[in-house]
């Protein structure tokens, strides 16, 4: 069992965009929190984006910058007034910079239950190979 | 402060003459983490899920930010008039080996129970999950609903 499965989880207000001043449009943006792993094949990125579905969600490249967006509609209908309100939707927005050695050709990119996985995979080139030690 | 220990979670009632200053508060924290960096957080039992609570003139609505969690994970029940909600968020060990350069999600386990201020029909609750987020619809019982009385001309 590792340490994670007997922990309870604690609630975490949503960490709001610093730079607010950068936007173009009203409203709030969110940065989702991430998980980035590396094998030796490939750059994995997973990143919490609760209530984004797939065709709301943007992800581009440019100039080495991968761009992560997406928009929240507000569930709420019409008719519907607040009782309480513990948390705010809006868009989430994070970048990040990536090194030459993705092949940005092949980029996977997964929705699943809020959840964004994006795959990067290396360049063939630089996924490391063993130097064998020879002796004299 | 005395009116924030009141108005916090777990309260018994939401609807106190502060729900309305909570709810301004909570837009100026807002307005001010953009200025200031997020040092004011608003009202909140400080219970994961953090969770919204709407209501109509038949249903009451809750809804909580789950991200990962599948709908069969979730531990969803209801009484006269309190909803709990128990689950845990795993996050799948990556297999082979793997190097992380940064880990923000967090997995565990979690539960939490909320009054609501009236009476719901339990036998008509519907709960779904559909992209991390879930939404439990409640109507509220007979008894709880509001009667609009016609009145009469002579």
């Amino acid at each position: 069992m590792t340490e994670s499965e007997n922990k309870a989880l604690q609630s975490k207000e949503k960490v709001q965009l610093s730079t607010a001043a950068e936007q173009t449009q009203p409203g709030i943006v969110f940065t989702p929190a991430v998980d980035i792993f590396e094998t030796e094949k490939a750059l994995t990125l997973l990143a919490d984006m609760p209530g984004v579905k797939s065709e709301k969600l943007s992800i581009a490249i440019n100039k080495n910058v991968l761009t992560m967006s997406g928009e929240v509609d507000a569930p709420e209908g019409e008719n519907e007034t607040d009782v309480i309100r513990e948390y705010e939707t809006g868009k989430y927005f994070r970048e990040f910079t990536l090194s030459n050695e993705i092949d940005q050709t092949r980029i996977d990119a997964m929705l699943k239950d809020g959840v964004l996985r994006l795959t990067l995979p290396k360049v063939e080139a630089v996924t490391p190979r063993k130097i064998a030690v020879k002796t004299a | 402060m005395i009116f924030r220990r009141v108005t916090n979670w777990p309260s018994v009632y939401w609807r106190t003459p502060f729900g309305e200053i909570e709810r301004l508060k909570r837009q100026m924290n807002l307005l001010s983490e953009g200025i200031f960096g997020g040092a004011l957080t608003g009202p909140s039992a400080g219970v994961f899920p953090l969770m919204n609570v709407t209501e109509d003139k038949d249903s009451y609505y809750v809804r909580a930010e789950l991200p990962g969690i599948k709908s069969e994970e979730l531990d969803i029940s209801v009484t006269g008039d309190t909803l709990s909600i128990a689950g845990e968020r795993k996050i799948p060990e990556e297999k082979g080996e793997v190097k992380y350069h940064r880990r923000e999600r967090e997995a565990g386990k979690f539960s939490r129970i909320v009054n609501l201020p009236t009476q719901i029909d339990t036998g008509k609750v519907d709960a779904k999950c559909v992209d991390g987020l879930l939404s439990v619809v409640m109507p509220k019982a007979e008894v709880a609903k509001l009667k609009q009385i016609v009145v009469k001309s002579a």
